[in-house]
């Protein structure tokens, strides 16, 4: 476990040096509110992310690019059923989950049953699920988030932290049994390091896969449902800067991209060090130009920490 | 076992030929006129970018690499000449220097990613993904506000006629005869061989550090000609031209048969690729689809052709 432990512990110190660079640049940056607020956009990728990484993990170069689209296509959906009532939220998260396992079951289809390259599939989906968001977005209204979304979202509620943040640690206790305690989780890690051996030991390779992207569709379209509570109403292609973020928050927490190692721990502290960088230099006074070079170059030297692969010599 | 050994003898890319065709015959059904000469230099001249922007993206692929910032290098490059362009002035020797300095840009821009892909070891997607970021602000910081124009010289030259045949057309025969050389070259056998298996190609001897670096900077060339084309077409700067177009190079490179796990492929195939993904769109247009419609109709008929070129390709393993 040590060797799965170091990244984490990476990830979580730089968040603590970041914090402090931030509150002495600009005093205020780590105020409780602050904090509270980096918490709930961290939690709204960290929720994406928890689908992205189930893919990685099964390996087989599993990635799902689609995820930007399902956020927006959930938004859209949630917004209009609810359409700012309470009354319509639960027939919303219903609609929304539907949405999501749909898209994912087409994904894990055309992977498992077509032998699609996940990267390939899961693009081809996304200018399909962009597409339905032009046609959907000329038919029905935008969508107003319910009152009751938007408080679970952003207002304090048990303990004091909104409701998001909680359901955010349910994910990442839920992550956890599942990939250390369940069948399931065992051959997720099992067809993902060698997926020849876990069919001839029995594994239903298909039908795991098939399901992992499933529950990245479903993850996805949970979090276009938190994200239209955060913003109230949801707008064009929303989900768009979710879609390359959520994998390098798998990558920062510590599980590669070649899958079968790694698990959600580390995601959580990824997605919540890429959203703390974010803020540090949207708080800076500098143009856009800076901040996006900043940022990219930040990215390499957090990914040159880790996320290496092997040399040829061993 | 006919079928068997027809699948391994025909060209890599027969499938994307044959779809290619399919295309052209049914926009010909659609609308006579979207094969008129006419119609024929705007499809190329618009797409020429997404011609050069695939090989580059295939050329990496090869080896069984991957680059997620040829749009921002394409971006990065078109800012690059438009601004080196109004700072050297409008004479054909300043254009011409002008774009072979912004060739240089994405040079660069490549060795960039092939240092950190190889050398360093991050992993392909992520790492590229991160240089684009990088390449997006150096973007905006050459030119903040999309909009400045090109010198009329330049693109007068693209969108005009030498000796009667519009000037797209050398660039198309340009790159045509670069990917025919290319395809012969060393530099792509090793390439291929190193995506085939590289331990392989390391233990008996191939420089692979040095092979897969070179095809990123071939990449980032290649991506250069695409920025120059699409200066070319639209006749201005715009640090964010180069959004949507990664991942349409992506697809063309796979359309034309290209594994991405390495190994596979033509860049020929990767241009025929790109200029189905370019008469899909104009295909959506012709058949009059209801405006909000085209894009779906595109995605979908984009995601089809893609499994269709996978599965006919009898290579279908991820």
């Amino acid at each position: 476990m040590s060797g799965a432990l170091k990244p984490i512990l990476i990830a979580a110190g730089l968040v603590v040096l970041l914090m402090i660079a931030g509150e002495m640049v600009s005093p205020g940056f780590a105020s409780p509110e602050q904090i509270l607020r980096l918490s709930i956009v961290a939690a709204l990728l960290g929720i994406v992310a928890a689908g992205q990484n189930l893919v990685i993990l099964g390996g087989r170069e599993g990635i799902d690019l689609s995820v930007g689209g399902v956020i927006s296509l959930a938004a859209l959906v949630a917004g209009n059923v609810m359409s700012g009532s309470d009354a319509g939220l639960f027939p919303a998260i219903l609609a929304c989950i539907a949405v999501g396992s749909l898209i994912g079951l087409l994904n894990g289809l055309g992977v498992t049953l077509l032998r699609i390259p996940p990267l390939v599939m899961t693009l081809g989906m996304l200018g399909v699920v962009q597409g339905l968001l032009v046609v959907a977005r000329n038919g029905i209204p935008s969508g107003r988030a319910a009152p009751m979304l938007s408080d679970f979202v952003s207002q304090p509620q048990w303990l004091g932290l909104p409701g998001i943040l909680w359901l955010w640690l349910l994910i990442g206790l839920a992550m956890a049994g599942l990939l250390n305690r369940t069948v399931f989780g065992q051959r997720i890690f099992s067809i993902g390091a060698n997926e020849g051996a876990a069919r001839l030991a029995g594994v239903p390779t298909r039908v795991t896969r098939t399901l992992l992207y499933v529950l990245s569709g479903v993850f996805s379209a949970i979090a276009g449902l938190c994200i239209l509570g955060y913003s109230g109403s949801s707008f064009a292609n929303v989900g768009g800067q979710y879609m390359l973020a959520s994998i390098i928050a798998v990558v920062l927490g510590g599980t590669p991209l070649s899958g079968g190692r790694g698990g959600y721990t580390g995601t959580m502290i990824g997605a919540l060090l890429l959203v703390v960088l974010q803020g540090l230099l949207t708080t800076l006074s500098i143009d856009e130009s800076g901040r996006q070079i900043i940022f990219g170059s930040a990215l390499i030297v957090l990914l040159l920490f880790y996320g290496r692969s092997s040399g040829l010599r061993g | 076992m006919t079928h068997r050994s027809l699948l391994r003898t025909m060209p890599p890319y027969l499938p994307v030929l044959i779809i290619l065709i399919c295309m052209f015959a049914l926009n010909g059904l659609a609308e006579p006129n979207s094969l008129s000469a006419y119609a024929i230099k705007g499809l190329v001249s618009t797409y020429l970018a997404l011609m050069f922007l695939a090989v580059g993206q295939t050329i990496v692929i090869f080896a069984a690499d991957i680059d997620l910032s040829v749009g921002a290098i394409l971006g990065l490059v078109n800012v690059t000449v438009v601004s080196l362009m109004q700072a050297l002035g409008d004479t054909p020797g300043a254009i011409l220097l002008s774009m072979l300095l912004a060739v240089g840009v994405g040079a660069a821009c490549g060795a960039l990613n092939g240092v950190l892909v190889v050398i360093l070891r991050l992993q392909a997607i992520v790492a590229t993904f991160a240089t684009s970021v990088l390449f997006l602000g150096l973007a905006l910081w050459v030119m903040p506000v999309a909009g400045t124009p090109a010198p009329r010289l330049f693109w007068r030259t693209f969108g005009g006629r030498i000796m009667g045949i519009p000037f797209a057309y050398f660039v198309l025969a340009a790159l045509l005869v670069l990917i025919f050389l290319l395809a012969r070259s060393r530099f792509i056998q090793r390439l291929l061989t190193v995506g085939d298996d590289q331990l392989a190609a390391f233990q008996t001897g191939l420089p692979v550090t040095s092979i897969r670096v070179r095809g990123y900077i071939m990449c980032g060339v290649f991506a250069a000609f695409a920025g120059l084309c699409i200066t070319g077409d639209t006749a201005s700067g715009d640090p964010n031209v180069g959004g949507l177009i990664t991942l349409n190079s992506v697809a063309a490179a796979v359309l034309g048969g290209a594994a991405l796990s390495g190994g596979v492929g033509t860049l020929f195939g990767s241009v025929l690729g790109a200029l189905v993904i370019g008469l899909v769109g104009s295909l959506v247009f012709f058949l009059g689809t209801p405006s909000e419609w085209q894009n779906l109709v595109q995605g979908l008929t984009v995601l089809a052709a893609l499994m269709v070129g996978i599965l006919f390709s009898g290579r279908a393993r991820a």
